[in-house]
């Protein structure tokens, strides 16, 4: 009996608790980019206002829940689900400890990959259903932005899958043991950060929303709920590419044994969270060709140097 | 490259700098002495009513927010007979106070003046009347003006001389 619901219990809990993280990474978020301009942020509802999330929470749920006469609903509706969907899919594969995780799935690294493409549909399908055409701008640069950063973020991940000849992702943290891979895949550790924020479409990356230029990108036609299914679906990018570092990178739950494994996981991917959102306190929005030539003429050939790099060295060791 | 990670660090180093937020309820905000808040009407200190209803601040007022009817007590003051602030629409410039002869109407450094009714918003002169003579703690404009009342005649003002005598001038 026990058995048998063992991985039940393990399939919701870490959806409860990957959920309940994007919701507090909305607190998190506020309070910590306040602590870097000098200011407080959220700090009256509850203690450290961390009820704040609870009553943003009630308020996005009682808005209005409009779709625009001119959208094509069925779409608009689909769209924000496809986000959320396709990121949680994507937890699915990550090992939390040696023996907390869903599926060991034997391409793991692939299907992560195969998932985080999956989320350009969202966005793009939410800025073309909107029928707006901030909405469209937003929705087209999110698919080349998306598009052309997920080609050297697979790149960036191949010199980790040589170093640990496999691309379940518990056998490339077993691998680890004797040293993080962020030591010898420098550079393929700068590359997939990159590529990460990009595909999360974060600050400084955010060009598919853009506040400045596209009033809200993509989702400037959303209110209520389907809007926080965006917003959701952003949080759990962030918690997603904090956790795929983690694990490709630092080693996953590995750490000295004070702690337990899933407590070394969950600091190491917080502190990846707070880096993200440092980055979003500190660093200003390239403008969109920018954006495109540093990703094809800087982040691609690194990307490709460190794979040709990597596999020569693997080589002559043998 | 390195500029991006200098500022990444500097910003990350305002972790450890004080807060600028004033956390208001809790913790009030130090507020200058010529901050513009709640306008209060002054008295001379004598007891008296300053405002002497020239109509000056009202019509100095950008937003028409100020209403007074002129009247004059058995003396021969004049003074307002109801002097009415509409603080819905203040915008807190400060003109009456500029536009004032006498110092009665001034600005107070409080902001606190917030009502769950807007009616309750309109301040009329009990309201705005205060027990005290304000940022002029000596002036008293009946002393200084040659204006002639009830107790203090012509050339009885401060600094003031006698009044001549015209027809003693003559050559």
């Amino acid at each position: 009996m026990i058995q048998s619901i063992h991985p039940l219990i393990i399939t919701i809990g870490i959806l409860f608790v990957v959920v309940n993280t994007a919701a507090l990474l909305i607190w998190l978020e506020r309070r910590l980019l306040a602590l870097w301009q000098d200011r407080y942020g959220p700090n009256r509802v509850g203690p450290f206002g961390l009820l704040q999330v609870l009553a943003d929470m009630i308020k996005i749920f009682t808005k209005e829940d409009w779709v625009p006469p001119f959208a094509d609903k069925p779409v608009f509706i689909l769209a924000p689900a496809v986000i959320v969907v396709a990121v949680l899919m994507s937890f699915a594969v990550i090992p939390f400890s040696p023996d907390i995780w869903v599926v060991d799935l034997n391409i793991g690294l692939l299907f992560f990959l195969a998932m985080s493409s999956m989320g350009v549909y969202s966005v793009v399908l939410a800025g073309w259903a909107s029928n707006n055409k901030y909405s469209l701008l937003g929705g087209m640069r999110a698919a080349a932005q998306m598009l052309s950063y997920e080609v050297f973020m697979g790149l960036s991940l191949m010199g980790v899958v040589m170093m640990a000849g496999s691309f379940n992702l518990r056998e490339i943290v077993e691998t680890q043991k004797g040293m993080w891979f962020f030591i010898p895949q420098i550079f393929g550790l700068v590359v997939f950060m990159v590529a990460g924020i990009a595909e999360t479409h974060r600050l400084p990356f955010d060009l598919p929303e853009a506040e400045s230029e596209l009033v809200a990108g993509y989702h400037s036609e959303y209110s209520g709920m389907k809007f926080g299914m965006f917003f959701v679906g952003e949080y759990l990018g962030v918690t997603l590419i904090s956790a795929f570092i983690t694990t490709l990178f630092f080693g996953g739950w590995l750490g000295p044994s004070f702690l337990p494994p899933i407590v070394w996981f969950i600091l190491k991917t917080f502190v990846f969270i707070c880096f993200f959102i440092l980055l979003r306190a500190s660093l200003p929005r390239p403008r969109y060709d920018q954006l495109m030539a540093y990703g094809w003429k800087v982040m691609l050939p690194l990307a490709l140097a460190n794979l040709i790099v990597t596999g020569g060295i693997i080589l002559a060791i043998g | 490259m390195i500029s991006l990670l200098r500022s990444i660090w500097l910003v990350f180093l305002h972790m450890f700098r004080k807060r600028v937020t004033i956390q208001y309820p809790d913790e009030k905000p130090n507020l200058p002495p010529r901050w513009r808040g709640r306008i209060v009407l002054t008295q001379d200190p004598d007891g008296e009513e300053r405002c002497v209803a020239c109509y000056l601040c009202a019509v100095a007022c950008p937003v028409d927010c100020i209403a007074l009817q002129a009247t004059e007590d058995n003396h021969g003051r004049r003074y307002p007979d109801f002097f009415r602030i509409n603080f819905s629409r203040c915008i807190f410039c400060g003109f009456c106070e500029d536009a004032c002869p006498t110092y009665a109407i001034q600005l107070t450094p409080d902001f606190e003046m917030a009502e769950y009714n807007r009616q309750s918003l309109v301040y009329e002169k009990e309201d705005l009347l205060i027990n005290g003579p304000g940022k002029y703690p000596d002036y008293n404009f009946y002393r200084f003006a040659g204006m002639s009342i009830g107790g203090k005649d012509k050339g009885e003002a401060e600094n003031e001389d006698p009044p001549v005598d015209v027809h003693s001038l003559m050559p």
